[in-house]
């Protein structure tokens, strides 16, 4: 019994004498910093993403507090607002930014784009890129092996295994822009983010000629420049044989999605336009529907892009219902008549 | 040409010696002792050894399966050398329960906890060892006596204890005894010569270079023929060569040095390294036989310098080329 | 013996086509040319599509200093000067050739008579191999009369020829040793004249003894030319390791370079060329290619011209065997894998090797069990399980601290590595990134001063 007391008594001892060191020791050492800091750390997301360029939120902090000029720092995770606050408490002026999302530049799917070798390596697109053109013929798009879903820290972005390409989830997305940078082909561009996660873009960043395009994929914009002169807003150039949509500059007229040959001009969150009459009843952004509603001319096109949407799961994301609802003006009112009848017809048709 | 062309980086060849390949030839190299040992104990031993092996085998089994993700490894034959040497660090008398304990505490604590193979600290068959020698010491230094020739002057006692506590001096066994393995002790350790027989078949393998196992075993004849020299040399230089003899081939030295000094994960990665390691070995490893509470000391030394590996491998870099 | 300090690894030899002797491959009906097939800045074309050529003619000339000529391996017409997939599928300037005949230009001497004397002074010999259009024969394609030229301040002491040709399968060095080795002899003098010295050394693995046997009764014949027989073991046939074999002396880490130490490394094929670009006017438009491969009907030695479509060898050699499953450009140690078999033939290309799906195909990774073949198998000296890890954290001031950029990427580590990882796939990528890094340093840091 003595043994047991005198064991939690030096125990005890011990441990107080210890906690006192450890206490003039932390005195001692004490680092001062401006307790500004602290608080703008805990304004910023917590994500320790490396989005703004620094190591992580405490290095944005410390700029943040200790610059000046802070307008050229930018949290693209809190985004606006969570600058608007810092600078209100900072007294200083926020960088003013729009929000963007990260935008897979590739339509190459499995499909389209057929593989001519089998690629053995290290799975890693840095190490793939380096070696040589990929597992296909095209030099400039996707390689498939995920280094922008493994730089992702949001779980924004993912390997569909259907296409063999990555998948941005729009809502999950901060545009940190760590995807762009692990993208060795640099496929991966932030674009302006529209409501309801819309986008018109070039889904392809080839250089090559039409021919070699065509040859190494059938979805890869060929640099016909149909899009350039469909384009009524001045928002596309084409160089290099590549049309590029400016974001700034594009109202999503969606013009020039039907104007593309190859479907390589990728339409998001909106219905097509309808085609003209003399061109073939369904949109091209929805081939694989054509044959089921040839016949049915404007009228079905929405429903025929329900069942697009079903048989191949990149053509429209799920927004497409309320889209189809507030199509701007430029829609006829049938298609507003069709959109509503639309959940019932993919049954009849497949 | 029927298939896609295969396309990776160089280089485009790959060895043949897989690590399954190395680990079943550590094991090929354990079996003359393991065949010495159960002429000179008798059948206990292999029941030990399949005890010990099928039971580290089922535990990396169930961890791989129930709780860590990942591959099943158990494949690579790294269970089936832990369950080994394990069983080499035993005596033949051990009941089966308390190998079975050694073996989870070698695989479930030492090994899958830190991340499974090449990343264990600590070399698992003697974490096992070590914990069931503190946690059954009457049983874990219990020797059964050899089944043939037995030794009166040792009365059971391994030759290091029986030395230690001045029974007898390091002569009292012949060198031939010590090679053959005709004394009590742990059911691996006994054997020299088919220890060095494991040793020489790892070296033509090249599954481990010389230079820890040799170094270890220097460093201790040294140390021996130093502390010879300072006690009774003078009077009786005789014990200049048989103290380090006995000692180099008494107890565990050589199934330490040869097979768990070796081992890769606990071991530095450079040869300079590597010599440190084995230098810090012989010594702690004489340090406890001579002076310490224990008479054999060649598995905490090893473990000792396990927990230095980090720290050598930090400071201790190969010699670049080019580099004064 | 001699050899190397430190590390290296016993690839299985695989030496099928050691006992051919050199044919000559029938000419192509067309060649695509690329400009860039040299370490430097890509040579400028001097034709445009329609120009009529002759064999031998200069079709693109050197961009810069760093840079070298290019000479039209056959006589016809210009039909293309575009970008065309290389081995690796990506396009690259070429100018594509369609044969009419072979005419060949002036001035060159094509006999066999063997010319010993050369009058010429330093700068003239170094004129003509530029004139030539001299690369590196042993794969790494330097321009020649880059390193002949000696910087100010420094001195060569002596000449090294590399006829280790460590890299398993490939005899294309072999061959020429045995073949021509009088002209290669020659050629040695007129480097050694070139670079100002008088000791030569000829590094030769003693797994050709008939090549060590034969040029050693040659260089009998010359002062100061020597024949240096060396242990087998890869890569000797690396310039540091080679360097460090012959003399004993230790390149220093990057940047420095082998002339810091007084060596100038020329390859077996390249010395040859020397001798034909300086005693009979003769560009470098053709070279030794070796075919070979396990499931090859008839591995061989095939004096190509350049351009020659990589197909065409396979063809010479029996065709792609059915269970093919990888075609590489060079060695298995260090040459690229190839998707694109109609890519040309180029100057450092000295063999094509064929292996099988089942040799082809990568085994599957497991975990590193630290065993530390890698460690002790780098030729260098580096870490490369550590190298390798820290890439993949991308910890780049690490990278550097440990000398990464010391690499010379012969793939001993990977091919030592019991768990079978991809040490080398990282490394390569890690020393890639951290020499950029240096290089942005480096460029940051200039317009400073």
């Amino acid at each position: 019994m003595e043994v047991l007391l005198y064991t939690i008594l030096t125990l005890c001892v011990l441990g107080v004498l210890a906690a006192v060191i450890l206490y003039f020791v932390a005195q001692k050492f004490r680092v001062e910093e401006d307790p500004r800091i602290d608080e703008v750390e805990k304004m910023l997301p917590g994500a320790n993403c490396g989005g703004c360029g620094f190591a992580g939120c405490r290095g944005m902090a410390d700029a943040l507090v200790k610059r000046d000029d802070i307008s050229d720092l930018f949290c693209p995770v809190g985004g606006g607002d969570c600058m608007k606050a810092i600078a209100a408490y900072l007294g200083k002026a926020a960088a003013e930014k729009q929000p963007e999302v990260a935008t897979v530049r590739c339509g190459g799917t499995c499909e389209k784009r057929p593989r001519t070798n089998e690629y053995n390596g290290t799975k890693s697109c840095a190490v793939a890129a380096s070696l040589y053109v990929g597992e296909t013929g095209c030099a400039f798009g996707c390689l498939g092996f995920g280094d922008c879903v493994a730089a992702c820290a949001f779980d924004a972005i993912r390997m569909n295994p259907e296409t063999g390409l990555p998948e941005v989830d729009p809502d999950k997305c901060t545009a940190c822009g760590a995807c762009v940078k692990a993208c060795p082909k640099m496929v991966i561009e932030l674009r302006k983010k529209w409501p309801k996660n819309r986008a018109v873009y070039v889904s392809c960043v080839s250089k090559d000629k039409g021919a070699v395009v065509m040859k190494a994929c059938k979805a890869g914009c060929i640099g016909c420049g149909k899009c350039e002169k469909v384009c009524a807003f001045g928002a596309i150039t084409v160089e290099n044989n590549l049309a590029y949509i400016d974001p700034q500059k594009c109202k999503l007229c969606r013009k020039c999605v039907n104007e593309c040959p190859t479907g390589a001009i990728k339409l998001v969150g909106m219905d097509p336009l309808p085609k003209e009459p003399k061109a073939p009843a369904a949109p091209k952004a929805a081939p694989a529907a054509e044959k089921a509603v040839a016949k049915e001319a404007p009228k079905a096109a929405p429903a025929a892009e329900k069942a697009a949407a079903k048989e191949a799961p990149k053509a429209a994301p799920a927004a497409e219902k309320a889209a189809a609802k507030e199509a701007p003006k430029a829609a006829p009112a049938a298609e507003k008549a069709a959109a509503k009848e639309a959940p019932k017809e993919p049954s009849h048709e497949s | 040409m029927a298939n896609k062309l295969i396309v990776a980086p160089a280089p485009h060849v790959q060895t043949s010696q897989s690590t399954a390949c190395i680990m079943r030839d550590v094991v090929i190299a354990l079996m003359p002792a393991l065949v010495v040992s159960t002429i000179v104990f008798g059948v206990d031993v292999l029941r030990v050894t399949a005890i010990s092996v099928a039971a580290c085998v089922v535990f990396e089994f169930l961890i791989q399966k129930f709780f860590v993700n990942g591959p099943l490894t158990i494949s690579n034959w790294s269970a089936v050398v832990t369950g080994v040497l394990l069983a080499f660090n035993l005596p033949a008398s051990i009941p089966w329960w308390i190998v079975v304990i050694g073996a989870f505490v070698a695989i479930a604590i030492a090994k899958m906890t830190f991340g499974g193979l090449g990343k264990n600290p600590f070399n698992p068959a003697l974490v096992g060892r070590v914990f069931l020698l503190i946690a059954y010491p009457v049983q874990m230094t219990t020797w059964p006596m050899p089944v043939q020739g037995a030794f009166d002057a040792l009365s059971g006692a391994t030759p290091l204890a029986a030395v230690k506590h001045g029974a007898v001096g390091p002569d009292a066994l012949g060198v031939q005894d010590l090679l053959l393995g005709n004394m009590p002790g742990s059911l691996g350790e006994v054997a020299a010569l088919a220890l060095l027989l494991g040793f020489v078949y790892l070296l033509w393998r090249r599954v481990i270079t010389w230079h820890i196992p040799v170094t270890i075993l220097a460093t201790m004849a040294l140390f021996a023929f130093f502390v010879a020299l300072g006690t009774k040399g003078t009077e009786n230089p005789a014990l200049l060569w048989q103290l380090p003899l006995f000692h180099v081939l008494a107890g565990g030295a050589i199934l330490g040095s040869v097979f768990m000094a070796t081992d890769y994960s606990t071991s530095p990665m450079t040869v300079k390294g590597g010599v440190i390691f084995a230098v810090g070995i012989g010594v702690v490893t004489m340090l406890i036989r001579l002076w310490g509470a224990y008479p054999e000391g060649m598995s905490f030394a090893i473990l000792m310098m396990n927990a230095c590996v980090p720290l050598i491998n930090k400071y201790v870099k190969p010699k670049r080329f080019g580099v004064k | 013996m001699k050899t190397f300090p430190i590390g290296g690894v016993h690839p299985s030899a695989n030496k099928l086509s050691c006992a051919k002797p050199i044919e000559v491959l029938p000419l192509p009906e067309a060649v695509n040319i690329p400009l860039a097939q040299h370490i430097g800045a890509p040579a400028v074309a001097k034709v445009a599509k329609g120009d009529k050529v002759l064999t031998g003619q200069l079709i693109a000339e050197a961009g810069s200093f760093m840079s070298a000529n290019i000479h039209s391996p056959i006589s016809g017409t210009v039909t293309a000067v575009d970008m065309v997939p290389n081995g690796q599928g990506l396009r690259q300037m070429m100018i594509t050739i369609k044969r009419e005949g072979d005419e060949w230009a002036e001035g060159i001497d094509r006999s066999d008579k063997l010319v010993r004397e050369c009058s010429l002074s330093a700068q003239e010999i170094i004129a003509r191999i530029k004139e030539a259009g001299i690369v590196g024969m042993g794969g790494a394609t330097f321009p020649t009369h880059v390193k002949l030229s000696i910087p100010a301040g420094k001195k060569a002491e002596c000449l090294i020829i590399n006829g280790v040709e460590c890299e398993p399968y490939l005899t294309s060095d072999h061959r020429m040793m045995l073949e021509h080795g009088e002209e290669m002899v020659v050629g040695v003098t007129i480097l050694m004249k070139a670079v100002g010295v008088g000791k030569a050394y000829i590094g030769i693995e003693n797994n050709k003894p008939d090549a060590i046997a034969h040029l050693s009764k040659i260089a009998a014949q010359y002062k100061g030319i020597e024949v240096v027989p060396l242990k087998v073991r890869y890569p000797q046939g690396g310039e540091k390791q080679l360097i460090a074999a012959v003399t004993g002396r230790q390149v220093p880490p990057p940047p420095a370079l082998p002339i810091d130490i007084g060596a100038v490394v020329c390859n077996a094929s390249t010395t040859f060329a020397v001798y034909q670009a300086v005693q009979k006017r003769m560009p470098l438009i053709q070279r030794v290619v070796t075919i070979t491969g396990k499931n090859l009907r008839e591995p061989r030695n095939l004096l190509t011209r350049m351009g020659t479509p990589v197909s065409a060898l396979i063809a010479a050699a029996g065709g792609l065997p059915e269970n093919a499953g990888k075609v590489i450009n060079g060695g298995p140690m260090m040459g690229r894998a190839m998707v694109n078999l109609d890519s040309p033939v180029t100057k450092g290309c000295s063999g094509i090797t064929v292996l099988s799906e089942r040799d082809a195909r990568r085994r599957e990774a497991s975990q590193c069990i630290k065993c530390a073949k890698c460690v002790s198998a780098c030729p260098m000296g580096l870490e490369p399980y550590f190298l390798s890890k820290m890439t993949q954290k991308k910890n780049w001031d690490e990278l550097e601290a440990r000398m990464i950029t010391s690499c010379i990427e012969c793939g001993c580590c990977q091919s030592t590595c019991p768990a079978y990882l991809p040490l080398l796939d990282w490394v390569r990528l890690g020393k890639q990134t951290v020499m950029g890094r240096i290089r942005a340093r480096a460029a940051a840091a200039a317009p400073k001063k």
